[in-house]
């Protein structure tokens, strides 16, 4: 287990430096001048100057990328300038933000998903296999920030049952004390149940808007995984062999389909943490998405490159626990490794 | 864990929900007593003279810190609110101020006023606050300039009570640039104690309020929020209503509506026109718009280089224009008419230009220059595209029958200022407000010869820059009138911008709150609102 991790992290590190390099490159060659725009509309020519001084932009390019390893290797990811804080803080404050929404519809989504598509392979053909398929041809064909303004307009405007879409917490609480940056979690450790009440409301409609999205892949993919394990030979034999439809479907068809779900997990999940920008924009969720767009149009270097290597190191974590949870559920993949 | 921090820990857990109670009470500035405002992004600062500030960062220097003088308040014409004049100036954190009997300087008494801090506010703090304007650089040395005020030995503190600033020219542009949201006061003791080292402790101040404002910042989360609350002990004015602020950052649009409709939030900028247009008809929630001072958007033709250096190319766009469906599809009625005006200029500003929609006039000027029509490109930036980009194809469609093909350039705000810079667009569409609400401060900027950023159609003209100059240090109000209303005419014929509209600041508000100020910076003035 150790040797397979510490093989996984080494074969890691190649990307890692890909990933330094190549943002480093792309947010250069953007168009667009970060001084010019933050030294406000009516700057002269030399207060520009002194901006592109002051951020090293005046220095060539192998320079300024030295400078940016040399911080790194500090462990510091520079400051922006758009909300003036070092992003080290800002990543650190808003991804549990995220993770808190993204774990939460994922759940969701895997709790609907997987029987869903478990039932409609069962049932080839019959009304839930119909309504897997509309189900998840609508996740797939509607656009979140469409379901999020939906959600929205009919649980908040119209119905009044939802919370208003003001982020994480009413305005008028405040956040229990930070252990692990979940609030769900920090307002049990704290006992306070009135704010895990409040915390919960707000998620709800936000985690359903992205748990229709992160349904669909992973219902098509139990569904399918489901039929290949039905259709295969030991399924056959198992039955033959006279095992009850439950062990026969839930032990040997559905411990071998659960590979390729875990992976479409997996994909599915680090994709939501980066690209739930536009339901972070509607419920103005304070998370790194929208963090990281809002960065890119002010052609604020520091925390685009933030966001992106923060991702390249989740993905990465992220891959390995995917590898090893293979391991558990297929042994025959510890024996490969 | 051994026994004793398990003790610890757990008595912590069982004292915690005790705990969350007393915050709870902490609180108690509730409902009525809170004012919850949403906008579209918070300050990224909480220093307005620092580098790189965004726009919500003003709100912070009027909330927070204290001038020396602010504006007069006029009331709203529909008496929704007030707004202000810039003739006149009323004391904040001066009690009474004398200009000398020469004319070149001015004497401030100062009144017992504390910071934050419960330290007095001296003429040394004020010294410093000024002395840092117009040393730090950017936008708030810019600004100051704009007053005549360029050197530190201009500012003299006389003793603790006394301040005076001294002259290099008369400019009547100084005393109000005293007002705006850049010349504020720092508490400089605490400032400089923080400063490690930096003798204008700018890393401190971005991140820390040390004024005598009316208000306290208790909690700032860039991106998030940020609250207020009253300073209880504010001198510089009637002790404002709300005890507590809460500005959240709701970045869509759709978001702030649907708050503010459904009584969440109490107050929201930065709607949509469409939204502000809707919600005024609805009649639910109660829109102020305050036509934006020294304010227009305009379509920019660059005299310098390409197809629009020929005056008449130019007023054939002012003829080709379809200013009324500009009007109602890009801005739904939200704005004052630039067009149609009839009779010679008058001393306004902004005022309607002569021009209005006659594709005859236009089509008549494009064959003299361009019989064969030619092919262009309008420039506008994607963080104004609601309204710039209607415009925009409302601008290409209108000028395609004149054999003009305009292509659109839509370009992001980092990229805007840029392209900008060149000078090399054809055609641009975009607002510009002067803080300063004078013709000839806003004719400095945009059509002066120097050739600031703002004169976006690369202008050049002695005899424009000759009457700019002549109104900005008018002896008197004759002189001044004369040079104002040649240097407009001279823009009405040669039209390097075409005025369309002069924008509304719009605010919508829940029917209960009152109280709504505009100031030249646009932010609200949390002073003065109050809730029933």
């Amino acid at each position: 287990m150790l040797r397979l991790t510490l093989s996984r992290l080494g074969t890691a590190v190649p990307s890692l430096v890909g990933v330094v390099i190549v943002t480093f490159l792309l947010t250069r060659v953007l168009p667009g001048d970060p001084a010019t725009y933050f030294a406000g509309p009516v700057a002269s020519k030399e207060a520009i100057a002194a901006i592109q001084h002051q951020l090293g932009l005046d220095q060539p390019l192998w320079v300024q990328f030295g400078r940016y390893v040399g911080d790194l290797a500090h462990g510091n990811l520079g400051t922006s300038l758009t909300t003036g804080q070092p992003v080290l803080t800002e990543l650190a404050n808003r991804l549990p933000a995220s993770a808190e929404l993204t774990l939460l519809s994922l759940l969701l989504a895997v709790a609907v998903a997987v029987p869903l598509g478990l039932a409609a392979a069962l049932r080839q053909g019959s009304w839930v296999d119909h309504l897997c398929r509309v189900v998840t041809t609508a996740g797939v064909s509607l656009p979140v920030f469409f379901t999020g303004l939906l959600t929205v307009y009919v649980f908040y405007f119209v119905l009044g049952w939802a919370p208003a879409p003001l982020g994480r917490l009413d305005s008028f609480l405040s956040e229990p004390p930070r252990v692990t940056g979940f609030l769900l979690i920090d307002s049990l450790w704290a006992f306070d149940g009135a704010t895990f009440r409040a915390a919960l409301s707000q998620l709800v409609l936000p985690a359903v808007t992205l748990a229709v999205f992160a349904l669909a892949p992973l219902a098509r993919m139990t569904r399918a995984a489901m039929l290949a394990a039905l259709a295969s030979e030991f399924v056959r034999t198992a039955r033959a062999s006279g095992l009850t439809g439950r062990t026969v479907v839930l032990t040997y068809a559905f411990r071998n389909a659960m590979l390729p779900v875990l992976t479409t997990l997996g994909m599915v999940f680090s994709f939501l943490l980066g690209a739930n920008v536009l339901v972070e924009k509607v419920f103005a969720w304070p998370g790194i998405g929208s963090y990281a767009v809002e960065a890119l149009i002010a052609s604020d270097f520091a925390p685009v490159q933030g966001f992106v290597l923060t991702m390249a190191v989740l993905y990465i974590l992220l891959n390995l626990l995917i590898d090893l949870l293979y391991g558990l559920i297929d042994p025959r993949m510890k024996a490969a490794a | 864990m051994d026994r004793r921090t398990f003790l610890a820990t757990s008595t912590a857990a069982l004292a915690a929900p005790a705990l969350s109670a007393q915050r709870a009470e902490a609180q108690s500035p509730t409902r009525a007593e809170t004012l919850l405002l949403v906008q579209e992004y918070g300050p990224n600062s909480m220093d307005m003279q620092g580098l790189g500030s965004s726009q919500p960062v003003n709100g912070v220097a009027l909330n927070c810190y204290d001038r020396l003088v602010r504006f007069k308040t006029v009331p709203l014409p529909d008496g929704k609110g007030k707004t202000f004049t810039l003739n006149q100036l009323e004391p904040e954190l001066a009690e009474s101020w004398q200009e000398a009997s020469d004319g070149m300087s001015v004497t401030f008494k100062l009144r017992d006023a504390k910071f934050h801090s419960g330290r007095p506010v001296t003429a040394r703090d004020v010294k410093w606050s000024l002395d840092r304007a117009v040393s730090i650089g950017g936008f708030a040395t810019t600004q100051m300039n704009a007053g005549s005020m360029e050197k530190p030995e201009q500012f003299v503190a006389v003793d603790d009570k006394t301040f005076r600033i001294d002259f290099i020219r008369k400019d009547k542009l100084l005393m109000p640039d005293l007002g705006v949201t850049i010349p504020f006061v720092f508490d400089s003791e605490l400032a400089l104690k923080n400063a490690g080292g930096d003798p204008w402790a700018k890393e401190w101040l971005k991140n820390n309020v040390a004024g005598s404002g009316g208000y306290k910042v208790e909690s700032w989360k860039p991106g998030t929020e940020t609250i207020y609350v009253r300073n209880e002990e504010w001198a510089c004015g009637a002790k404002p209503a709300m005890r507590r602020i809460i500005a959240r950052d709701i970045p869509s649009a759709a978001t702030r509506r649907a708050l503010l409709e459904r009584g969440d939030a109490d107050v929201s900028f930065g709607l949509p026109p469409k939204d502000f247009k809707d919600l005024a008809e609805a009649g639910k929630v109660q829109v102020v718009g305050v036509p934006v001072p020294n304010g227009i958007w305009y379509v920019a033709l660059n005299t310098a280089t390409g197809p629009f250096t020929d005056p008449r190319v130019r007023q054939a766009v002012a003829w080709a224009i379809p200013y009324e469906k500009m009007m109602q599809v890009a801005l739904y009625g939200r704005g004052v008419p630039m067009w149609g005006a009839a009779g010679g200029p008058t001393v306004a500003w902004p005022q309607p230009f002569p021009y209005d929609t006659n594709l005859e006039k236009a089509r008549a000027l494009v064959q003299q220059v361009a019989p064969g029509g030619f092919s262009t490109s309008v420039l506008f930036d994607s963080g104004q595209s609601t309204i710039a980009e209607p415009m925009a194809v409302l601008l290409k469609e209108s000028l395609a029958p004149l054999g003009i093909n305009v292509e659109l350039n839509k370009v992001p705000g980092a990229n805007f200022r840029g392209e900008l810079n060149k000078k090399t667009a054809p055609i641009v569409i975009n607002r510009f407000a002067g803080w300063l609400d004078w013709p000839d401060y806003f004719f400095f900027w945009n059509y002066h010869g120097n050739n600031s950023v703002f004169n976006v159609a690369s202008y050049q003209n002695k005899t424009m820059d000759k009457e700019i100059d002549a109104a900005r240090f008018a002896p008197d109000q004759a002189d001044y009138d004369t040079a104002v209303k040649s240097f407009v005419k001279l823009a009405e014929e040669d039209v390097p911008f075409i005025p369309v509209a002069q924008p509304l600041h719009d605010v919508a508000m829940q029917k209960s709150i009152g109280g709504y100020q505009f100031w030249p910076c646009r932010e609200p003035d949390f002073r003065a609102f109050t809730k029933s």
